[in-house]
C-alpha cells in the first residue's frame, strides 16, 4: 500500500498581533511576546530582544495565561463584613473604597503619620511606594527585603559596593570555574540558567554548595553537602589555605581595596580600629614608591598591603596585616572546620587548590585599554575565570550578614570582582556604600518625611531612634538590635504592632504581601495577631488595608481589599531608581502595559495610591496650585522627575526621544517602550565593561546615564569601618550608647572583618536536625498555586528526609511524620531523599495552602497534604535564663533566620483518620467561589 | 495495567460466544431449527456483546469503522475485520442452519475457522506488546485460544471435549501465570535500561514529573497486592476449571451444566481482570513503580 | 498509513543534556501552552482547581536518583539526582504507528515525525500501550490520541521568522538542554553533539529505535583527594603571620 499521508497545515497562523511586555509570574522580569487571537491572551513566549531572558521563558512565564484567567483574580473592591479571618465581604464601589481608606489615612497623617504602617511585599515600585509614603510622612515604609535577603545585599554593598542577588552576576562568558553558595532559584532565574548552560556547553566546572543536590547543585559537577550555617567557617577556611599559599592577587588588593589602608590600634583611643585619614577625609595608605603616607587615590601612588605607620604613641597598621594575623590562625585550617562543616579537610584543600589553579594558571587577558581612577592607563583587562554566585541559603542564617562578607572577601582577595571571567556588576552598581542615602525616621504631621525611609547607616549616628532612645519605627529597623537593617523589617510588623511595641499604631497598610501565611514567622501566632481583640472587644490593630490581586490567604484578614489588576492589565515601571533589569553590560530598564483591560473592577495598586494622594493633596503629588500632578501610575512614569532630566524611566527622554539616561520629560516614552519591546537597553562602552568601581569609563557613562551625578570611584571594603563604629559605641565611645543586654552582642558580632559564629542554639536542645525550604523552580510563593497547570507540578510538598534518618526513624515513602522544633509542630507526609545532607530535612516552600483559598476547592491536596514549614519557625527565639526572648535574626541587620531552624522527627500514623497534614486550620469562605470542573483553553479556532 | 470492566468484559465474552461459534461452525453439536437458533443466538449475543463492549473504551466509537482499515500492519484492526468476516459467514451459515435446514458444511469450516482467528488475532493484540513483558509471551495467545475452546466446547455441550480443553486450559493459565511472573525480570528492561543510567549505579526514581496523577499512571500502573492477586487467582482457577470439572463429572442436568458455565464464565472473567491487573507496563518504570 | 515508511528523507528530533537539564519544567508548560493552542485539540484539564487534578501533557520531566557503585576512587560516592524530561521519541521502528487500527498515527516520510490524525483517531488507547516511553496521553476532553508533534507546526512555519522555527520546548529552555535537528544527517550539530558526548538510546532493547538521544550526565564529584596533583598550588609560603608578611614584601616587590 502507497503510504498516504494526511495534508496538515505546517504554517497555521500564530497570531492576530503581538504585544511585547514584561513577565511577572515572578520578579525576574522577562520579556514577553504576547501572542493576541480575537483580543484574547493565546500564547506566550520569551522576547528574543530582551536583555534578561534573551527569548527563553521559564515555567511560570509561559503559563501566565493561566494566570490571567485564573477563577481567583479578585473582581471588585471589598469591605469586611464578617469578622477578620473569616473570609465574608461585601463588593464596595471603588468610589466607597477610596473614600474609605482616606476616611482613615487623612487623619492619621494630621494627627500622627507614624500611627500608619506601610509594607509592600515584592513590589517592583519600591521608588514609588517609597515616595509615597515619605510624602505621607509615616516613618514605617519598607518592602520585603528584611525578610528576604538583606543580609546578602548588605553585605554586598557594605564590601564591594554591590551584591549577588540582583545586584550583578558571574561572567558567564568567560568563567571557567562557577561557585553556587546556597541557591535553589534565585531572582535571577532565567539568567542563571541560561548562564549554567553556557558554561556546561563549554565544558567549564560547577561547584554546588548547599546541604540539597537538587536544580542547580543536581548538574554540579561537584556537590558539597555543607552542615547548613557553616558555610562562613569553610569559606574561610579556603581564605586560610588560599592566603598561606600566596594564592590571593595582591596586584588587585593594593589598587582596588582597602586592604593597604592604615588602621589605628591603639586600644584606648576612641578611633581604636577606624581608618587613618588625611585632612579630607581619604584613608592613608604607605607608597611603596616612597616609604610615606600617601591617600589611597594619589596619582601614582603603589600602596603597600603590608604597610604599618607609627603616628607619635599610636601604632597603625594596614588592613591586610590584620587579615594575615586573623586568617592565617589555625582555627580556620580545614582540619579545624572540616566536622563542623561536613566536609572532609581534604576536599577543602582540594578545592581551594582547583580555584587557585583556575584562578590564576588560567588567568588570561582580554586586548581592552582601560584608564584607572588614579589616572593610571592600563594596556589589558587580566582575566581571573573563577566566579561565585549566592543567594538566601548563606544569608538567611543569623550569621548571614557575616558569612556573605566572608565570600565577597574571599572573592576580592582572589581578585575575581569586576574582572573577566569573575563576578560583574549590573548598573546602578557598583555604588559605594556612601552613594546611598542614610535612614530617616523624622516625622512631622501633616509633612513628609525628612528624607527616604531606608539606607544604609554608617554608624550610631544613623540609628533610627528617638530622642528617648526607643525604636522611632515599627519594626525597629536601624536600632541596636539590629544597627544595620538597610531593607527594614517588615517580619516585625505584625507582631510588633500587636504588643504595641515600640508602640501602637492605628492603621495597616499592606501591598502583595501574603502575610497570615507563607511569608510570616510563626504563621498561627501572626493569624492571632491580627485577630486578636482588646478589652474593649477592638481589634488589637485597629484598621488593615490589602492590595492583593487574588484571592490569597492575607485576604481574609483584611477591613479593606484594593483589588489589583493582573500584570497583563496593568502600567508597571522596572526602574533605574529601583530594581532595573540591567546586565552587566548594560543599563535597562523596562515597562508594563495593559495588552488586555481587565474585565473586572480593580485597578493597578499604583495609580490607586496616586488616587489616595491625591485626594490627600500630598505633597510630591500636588502642583503648587492645588492640582494633581499625575492622574495614573502611566502619568507618574512618564511625568515624575526625582532630579531635573531623571525619571522612573531612562530611555527615550527628551522632546525626541533620543536622549538616555538624562534628558527632559517626553509625554510619547511610553508608546517609544511599547514600540521597543517593553523595554529600553543602553550598552555600556568596550573599555567600560570590567573594572567598573576604578574605570574612569564607566564612572563618566554613568554620570552620563544619571546613574551618578559625579564619578564615585572607591576602594572595596574588606575591613568594613562602619562596624567597627558600632563596636566602639558598645565599648563605650561616643554619646549614642547601646542598651547594656545588647553590649556584649554587638562587641562580638559587629566585626569589622569577617568571622563566623554558630547561630544561637539556645532551646534547641534535642531538636538537632536542620530542616529548610527550597523555592520550586516552576512555583513562585503562594501565588503559583491559583495557576491550574503549574498546581499540578507541585500541588503538594513532602518532607523530604535523608536515607539515614528515614532508615532510624522506620519511615517510608508516604508516611506520616511529626516534626516539632522548640515553637511547634507539624504532622506531614515524607518522601526518602538520597542526595541530601545527612542530618537535614527539607520541603519546598509555599506549596501548603490554606483550605478555601485561591478560589481552589476545599480537598484541594495544597490544602490537604501540603504544609508549611513556617509554623515551627517562630520570630523570637525561645526565653533565655532572664526570660528575654531575642529575634530569630541576624543580629546585624535583622534579617529572618528562617535556614536556622532546628527539628526532630518522630514517626506517626496518619492524623486521626482523616489523612490531612497538620495543623489543618479551619477553611476560608472564598470571597470568589472557587473555579470550573474543566478547561479546554483555546482561544483561536 | 488497569483493569478497565469494558476490556474484560469484551475479551471475557467474545472468547466464548467465538469458541461457542467455532463448534457450530463445526456441526457440534449437529443442531437445526428452534434449538440451533438458540445456540447461535448465545454465540452472537456473546460475541457480539463483547464486542460492542469493547467500543465503550473509545473516545470516539462513532470512527470504529475505521478500525477496520489497517489489517496489513494492526493485530487490532486485524481483529476487528476477523470478526467481521467471522460473523458474516457465520450468520449466513445460521441462516443455513436455522432456517433452511441446510448445513452448508464449507461456510460452517470457514466461520470456525474466521472465529478461531478472532481469539487469536485478539490475543495477538497483547501479545504483540513488548512494552508488557507479561503479555509478550507465546503463552497468551495459547491462554486465550485455550480459554475460548474450553469454553466454547462447554457452551456446545461437548462435555468429553470440554473435559479435555478444561484440563488443557488450565494447564495453560498455571504455565502462563508461572512464566509471567518472572517476565519482567527477563525482559531485561528496567529503571537503569529505560532511563540509560543504569551503568552509573541503582536508579531510583526520586520526584515524579507532576504530583497530580495523570493518564499513564491511570492506564498503566496498577498494583495489586501480591497476596490479593494469589487469591484471585485461586479463586479464579477454581471457578473456572475446578468447579465446571467436577460439575461436568455428575450425571447430565440442564441445571447443572448451567452452573458450570456461570462458574466457568465467572473463572474466566477473574482470570482476565488479574490478566490486566497483574501485567506491568515498562512505562511503570519511569515512575518507580511497575 | 499504518505502515512505517521504509525510510524518511530526514531524521528530525531531539538531544536532551542530561547534564544541563536543572529540571525547571519550563518546556513542559511551553509544550502544554503551544499545544493547548496550536495543532488539534486543546490539551485539556480535569479538575483543575480541584482535589485531583491532571491534565494532558506531552512532555514531562521526571527526577532520578542514582547511587554511584563504590570503587576505589570513591569509595563512599554521594548520590546524585538527575532531571530527565521526556517526550515522544519520533522512533524510527515506532510500535505505535503499527498498531493503530486506523491509520490515525503515522510517520512521516520526509522527516520522520509521528504524528496523530485526530480526525481519524478513535481514542482506543492502543499505541499508547505500545509506547514503552509513556509518550502518549488520550485527552480526556476530546478523546483523541496526544502527542508530542515535534511541533510540526512551527518548524515549517512561515509565519514564523526563521529562527523561531524550532519547537517550543526547545525555544523556550533557559538551560539550553534541548537540542533540536536531523538526526539523520552526520554532519549535522546534532549529531556531532551525540557523536562528541556519547549520546545514547531509552531501552534499545525494545527495538524501537528512538530518533531523540539523550546525553548523559558527565562524571561527578571527583574533586576529593586528588590533593598531590594540585599540591604546588598550595605550597604556604610560609607557616605563621610573622614569615608571611616577609613573602608579602618579596611578592609585592615583583609586582
Ligand atoms: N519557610 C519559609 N518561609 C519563607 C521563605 C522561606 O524560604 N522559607 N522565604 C521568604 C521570602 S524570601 C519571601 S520574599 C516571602 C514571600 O512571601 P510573600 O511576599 O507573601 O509572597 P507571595 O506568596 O508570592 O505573594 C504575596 C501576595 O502577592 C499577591 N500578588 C500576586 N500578584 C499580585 C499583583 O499583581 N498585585 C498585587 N497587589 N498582589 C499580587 C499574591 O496573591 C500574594 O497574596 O516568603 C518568605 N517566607
Ligand atoms: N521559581 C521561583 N523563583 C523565585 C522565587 C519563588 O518562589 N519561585 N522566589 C524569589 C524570592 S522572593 C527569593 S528571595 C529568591 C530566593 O532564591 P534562593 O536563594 O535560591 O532561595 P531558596 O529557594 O530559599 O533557596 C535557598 C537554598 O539554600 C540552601 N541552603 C539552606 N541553608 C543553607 C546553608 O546553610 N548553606 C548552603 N550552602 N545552602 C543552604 C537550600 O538548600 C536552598 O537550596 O528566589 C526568587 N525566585
Ligand atoms: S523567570 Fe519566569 S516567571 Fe520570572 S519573569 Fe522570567 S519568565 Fe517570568
Ligand atoms: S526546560 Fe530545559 S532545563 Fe528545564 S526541564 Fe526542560 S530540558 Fe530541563
Ligand atoms: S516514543 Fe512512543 S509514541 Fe513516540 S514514536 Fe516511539 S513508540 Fe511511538
Ligand atoms: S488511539 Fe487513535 S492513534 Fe492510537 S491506536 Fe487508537 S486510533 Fe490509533
Ligand atoms: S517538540 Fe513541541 S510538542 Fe514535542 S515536546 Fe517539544 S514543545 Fe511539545
Ligand atoms: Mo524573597
Amino acid at each position: 500500500m502507497t503510504i498516504q499521508q494526511p495534508k496538515i497545515d505546517l504554517s497555521p497562523k500564530i497570531s492576530d498581533e503581538v504585544r511585547k511586555t514584561t513577565c511577572y509570574m515572578c520578579a525576574c522580569r522577562c520579556g514577553i511576546n504576547v501572542h493576541m487571537k480575537d483580543g484574547k491572551v493565546a500564547y506566550i513566549e520569551g522576547n528574543r530582544d530582551h536583555p534578561v531572558n534573551k527569548g527563553v521563558l521559564c515555567a511560570k512565564g509561559s503559563a501566565g495565561i493561566m494566570q490571567v484567567n485564573a477563577p481567583s483574580r479578585l473582581k471588585s473592591p471589598m469591605k469586611r463584613v464578617g469578622p477578620r479571618g473569616s473570609g465574608e465581604f461585601e463588593e464596595i464601589s471603588w468610589e466607597e473604597a477610596l473614600d474609605m481608606a482616606v476616611g482613615l489615612l487623612e487623619p492619621i497623617r494630621k494627627d500622627n503619620p507614624e500611627k500608619l504602617a506601610f509594607f509592600t511585599g515584592r513590589d517592583q515600585s519600591q521608588s514609588f511606594t517609597g515616595f509615597w509614603a515619605q510624602n505621607y510622612g509615616t516613618p514605617n515604609f519598607a518592602a520585603h527585603g528584611g525578610f528576604c535577603s538583606v543580609n546578602m545585599a548588605a553585605a554586598g554593598i557594605y564590601t564591594m559596593g554591590g551584591a549577588f542577588w540582583e545586584f550583578g552576576q558571574p561572567d558567564w562568558d568567560h568563567t571557567k570555574l562557577f561557585m553556587l553558595f546556597g541557591v535553589a532559584e534565585d531572582h535571577d532565574s532565567n539568567p542563571i540558567k541560561a548562564g549554567l548552560g553556557k558554561i556546561k556547553a563549554r565544558g567549564a566546572k560547577v561547584i554546588g554548595v548547599n546541604p540539597i543536590r537538587s536544580g542547580y547543585n543536581a548538574i554540579a559537577d561537584e556537590w558539597v553537602g555543607i552542615t547548613p550555617g557553616t558555610d562562613g567557617l569553610f569559606i574561610l577556611s579556603l581564605v586560610h589555605v588560599l592566603m598561606k599559599a600566596g594564592k590571593i592577587d595582591l596586584d588587585y588588593l593594593s589598587r582596588y581595596t582597602n586592604a593597604p589602608v592604615l588602621v589605628n590600634q591603639d586600644k584606648g583611643s576612641p578611633d581604636y580600629g577606624l581608618f587613618l585619614r588625611d585632612d579630607h577625609g581619604a584613608p592613608l595608605v604607605i607608597n611603596r614608591a616612597t616609604g610615606n603616607l600617601a591617600p589611597y587615590s594619589m596619582k601614582g601612588v603603589r600602596p603597600d598591603l603590608g604597610g604599618d605607620f607609627q603616628m607619635g604613641d599610636v601604632k597603625h597598621v594596614s588592613v591586610f596585616q590584620l587579615m594575615a594575623e586573623r586568617y592565617l590562625a589555625e582555627e580556620y585550617a580545614p582540619e579545624a572546620v572540616a566536622e563542623r562543616c561536613g566536609i572532609s579537610a581534604t576536599r577543602i584543600r582540594a578545592i581551594a587548590g582547583e580555584i587557585a589553579r583556575v584562578a590564576f594558571d588560567e588567568s588570561f587577558e582580554l586586548d581592552v585599554e582601560w584608564t584607572d581612577f588614579r589616572g593610571e592607563k592600563h594596556s589589558k583587562m587580566t582575566g581571573r575565570p573563577v566566579s561565585f554566585h549566592s543567594m538566601r541559603g548563606i544569608s538567611a542564617h543569623a550569621n548571614g550578614f557575616q558569612t556573605c562578607r566572608s565570600l565577597h572577601v574571599l572573592q576580592i582577595l582572589l581578585g575575581t570582582v569586576e574582572v573577566p571571567g569573575g563576578f560583574r556588576f549590573k548598573p546602578p552598581y557598583p555604588k559605594p556604600v556612601e552613594a546611598h542615602p542614610a535612614p530617616h525616621c523624622q516625622v512631622t504631621p501633616n509633612k513628609p518625611l525628612d528624607g527616604p525611609h531606608l539606607g544604609f547607616a554608617h554608624g550610631p549616628e544613623h540609628l533610627a531612634l528617638k530622642n528617648d532612645g526607643t525604636a522611632a519605627r515599627i519594626d525597629k529597623a536601624f536600632t541596636w538590635e539590629n544597627p544595620m537593617s538597610s531593607h527594614g523589617l517588615m517580619h516585625m510588623v505584625i507582631s510588633n504592632a500587636h504588643a504595641g511595641d515600640p508602640y501602637k499604631i492605628n492603621t495597616l497598610f499592606m501591598y502583595m504581601a501574603n502575610m497570615s501565611w507563607n511569608s510570616s514567622m510563626n504563621t498561627s501566632g501572626v493569624m492571632e495577631m491580627l485577630t486578636d481583640k482588646d478589652e474593649n472587644g477592638d481589634y488589637v490593630i485597629p484598621n488593615i488595608i490589602y492590595s492583593d490581586a487574588y484571592s490569597s490567604e492575607m485576604v481574609a484578614y483584611a477591613d479593606l481589599i484594593l483589588p489589583d489588576t493582573t500584570y497583563l492589565e496593568r502600567h508597571d515601571c522596572i526602574s533605574l531608581l529601583d530594581r532595573p533589569i540591567c546586565e552587566a553590560d548594560a543599563a535597562a530598564d523596562a515597562i508594563r502595559w495593559p495588552v488586555i483591560e481587565p474585565d473586572r473592577e480593580v485597578r493597578g495598586f499604583q495609580t490607586v495610591l496616586v488616587q489616595l494622594a491625591n485626594k490627600m493633596k500630598l505633597p510630591g503629588f500636588t502642583n503648587e496650585d492645588g492640582s494633581a500632578k499625575y492622574q495614573d501610575y502611566a502619568d507618574y512614569i512618564v511625568n515624575h522627575q526625582r532630579k531635573p532630566g531623571i525619571g522612573p524611566l531612562a530611555g527615550f527622554r527628551g522632546p525626541d526621544g533620543d536622549k538616555a539616561g538624562r534628558g527632559e520629560v517626553n509625554p510619547e516614552q511610553l508608546d517609544r517602550y511599547i514600540e521597543n519591546g517593553g523595554f529600553f537597553v543602553e550598552h555600556i562602552p568596550t573599555e567600560a565593561s570590567y573594572y567598573k568601581p576604578w574605570n574612569m569609563a564607566y564612572q563618566d557613562w554613568a554620570v552620563d546615564m544619571g546613574i551618578f551625578d559625579s564619578p564615585q570611584p572607591y576602594l572595596f571594603q574588606l575591613y568594613v569601618e562602619p562596624m567597627r563604629k558600632f563596636q566602639l559605641a558598645a565599648e563605650g565611645h561616643g554619646e549614642r550608647q547601646p542598651p547594656e543586654h545588647l553590649r556584649e552582642r554587638i562587641r562580638e558580632k559587629m566585626d569589622p572583618l569577617p568571622i563566623w559564629y554558630e547561630t544561637d542554639q539556645h532551646g534547641n536542645e534535642g531538636y538537632t536536625i536542620n530542616a529548610l525550604t527550597q523555592r520550586p523552580m516552576a512555583m513562585y510563593h503562594s501565588w503559583g498555586t491559583q495557576n491550574a497547570w503549574l498546581r499540578q507540578l507541585h500541588g503538594r510538598n513532602p518532607l523530604y528526609v535523608p536515607t539515614k534518618l528515614m532508615q532510624e526513624h522506620g519511615l517510608k515513602d508516604g508516611d506520616w511524620a511529626k516534626v516539632s522544633s522548640p515553637h511547634g509542630e507539624i504532622t506531614v507526609p515524607v518522601m526518602e531523599m538520597a542526595a541530601l545532607n545527612a542530618n537535614t530535612v527539607w520541603t519546598w516552600n509555599a506549596i501548603g495552602k490554606r483550605k478555601g483559598t485561591w478560589a481552589l476547592e476545599e480537598d484541594a491536596p495544597e490544602a490537604t497534604k501540603g504544609f508549611l514549614l513556617n509554623h515551627l519557625i517562630h520570630e523570637l527565639l525561645p526565653p533565655k535564663a532572664d526570660g528575654m526572648r531575642w529575634a530569630n535574626s541576624d543580629p546585624i541587620t535583622g534579617q529572618a533566620a528562617w535556614f536556622d531552624l532546628k527539628v526532630k522527627i518522630e514517626k506517626v500514623g496518619a492524623p486521626d483518620d482523616l489523612a490531612e497534614s497538620q495543623p489543618a486550620l479551619p477553611p476560608i469562605k472564598s470571597p470568589v467561589g472557587t473555579g470550573p470542573k474543566e478547561l479546554k483553553w483555546k482561544v483561536g479556532k | 495495567m488497569h483493569p478497565a470492566p469494558s476490556v474484560i468484559v469484551f475479551t471475557t465474552l467474545s472468547g466464548l460466544g467465538f469458541g461457542l461459534l467455532f463448534f457450530l461452525g463445526l456441526g457440534l453439536p449437529a443442531v437445526s431449527g428452534m434449538v440451533a437458533f438458540v445456540f447461535f443466538a448465545i454465540g452472537f449475543a456473546l460475541a457480539c456483546g463483547g464486542l460492542m463492549a469493547s467500543t465503550f473504551h473509545l473516545g470516539h466509537p462513532e470512527r470504529a469503522w475505521r478500525a477496520l482499515t489497517q489489517w496489513r500492519t494492526s493485530w487490532l484492526s486485524r481483529e476487528g475485520v476477523c470478526a467481521v468476516a467471522g460473523l458474516m459467514v457465520m450468520g449466513l451459515y445460521a441462516i443455513g442452519v436455522i432456517f433452511l435446514d441446510q448445513d452448508w458444511r464449507l461456510l460452517g469450516l470457514l466461520g470456525s475457522a474466521l472465529s478461531l482467528a478472532t481469539v487469536f488475532t485478539t490475543s495477538m493484540i497483547y501479545t504483540q506488546l513488548k512494552t508488557i513483558p507479561r503479555w509478550n509471551m507465546k503463552l497468551t495467545p495459547a491462554l486465550f485460544l485455550s480459554f475460548s475452546l474450553a469454553g466454547g466446547a462447554l457452551l456446545a455441550g461437548q462435555v468429553t471435549l470440554a473435559i479435555v480443553l478444561l484440563l488443557a486450559a488450565a494447564a495453560v493459565q498455571l504455565a502462563y501465570w508461572k512464566q509471567g511472573d518472572g517476565a519482567l525480570a527477563a525482559s531485561g528492561t528496567d529503571m537503569g535500561t529505560a532511563t540509560g543510567l543504569g551503568e552509573r549505579g541503582k536508579v531510583r526514581a526520586f520526584e515524579p514529573p507532576h504530583t497530580g496523577s495523570n493518564y499513564l499512571l491511570r492506564e498503566f500502573v496498577h498494583v495489586v497486592g501480591r497476596k490479593h492477586s494469589q487469591k484471585l487467582r485461586v479463586i479464579g482457577f477454581a471457578l473456572a476449571f475446578v468447579v465446571p470439572l467436577v460439575l461436568l463429572l455428575l450425571p447430565f442436568h440442564h441445571l447443572i451444566a448451567l452452573m458450570a458455565v456461570a462458574s466457568h464464565l465467572a473463572g474466566v472473567a477473574c482470570s482476565r481482570w488479574l490478566f490486566f491487573a497483574e501485567a506491568e507496563h515498562v512505562v511503570g518504570l519511569y515512575y518507580g513503580k511497575r | 498509513m499504518t505502515e512505517l515508511p521504509s525510510s524518511t528523507d530526514r531524521k528530525l528530533g531531539l538531544v536532551i543534556d542530561l547534564d544541563t537539564c536543572v529540571g525547571c519544567h519550563a518546556c513542559v508548560i511551553s509544550c502544554k501552552g503551544w499545544n493547548t493552542e496550536n495543532y488539534g485539540a486543546p490539551l485539556s484539564d480535569q479538575d483543575p482547581y480541584g482535589g485531583d487534578p491532571s491534565g494532558t501533557f506531552l512532555n514531562r520531566v521526571h527526577s532520578f536518583e542514582v547511587k554511584p557503585t563504590p570503587c576505589s576512587s570513591q569509595p563512599d560516592p554521594a548520590a546524585q539526582l538527575i532531571h530527565f524530561p521526556k517526550s515522544c521519541l519520533h522512533c524510527e521502528d515506532a510500535p505505535c504507528v503499527t498498531v493503530c487500527p486506523t491509520g490515525a498515527s503515522y510517520k512521516r516520510v520526509e522527516d520522520g515525525i509521528v504524528l496523530v490524525n485526530e480526525d481519524h483517531c478513535i481514542g482506543c488507547g492502543l499505541c499508547a500501550w505500545s509506547c514503552p516511553y509513556g509518550a502518549r496521553e488520550l485527552d480526556q476532553a476530546a478523546g483523541v490520541m496526544k502527542k508530542c508533534t515535534l511541533c510540526v507546526d512551527r518548524i515549517y512555519n512561515d509565519n514564523l521568522p526563521e529562527e523561531d522555527r524550532i519547537p517550543s520546548c526547545v525555544r523556550t529552555c533557559p538551560a539550553g538542554a534541548r537540542h533540536f535537528g536531523d538526526l539523520g544527517d552526520p554532519d549535522s550539530a546534532v549529531s556531532q553533539l551525540v557523536a562528541e558526548r556519547g549520546g545514547m538510546d531509552l531501552m534499545p532493547e525494545m527495538g524501537t529505535k528512538p530518533v531523540n538521544k539523550y546525553l548523559p550526565p558527565r562524571p561527578k564529584d571527583e574533586m576529593e583527594g586528588d590533593i598531590d596533583v594540585l599540591a604546588p598550588f598550595l605550597t604556604p609560603v610560609a607557616e605563621e603571620p610573622k614569615g608571611f608578611l616577609g613573602w608579602l614584601d618579596k611578592a609585592l616587590e615583583k609586582i
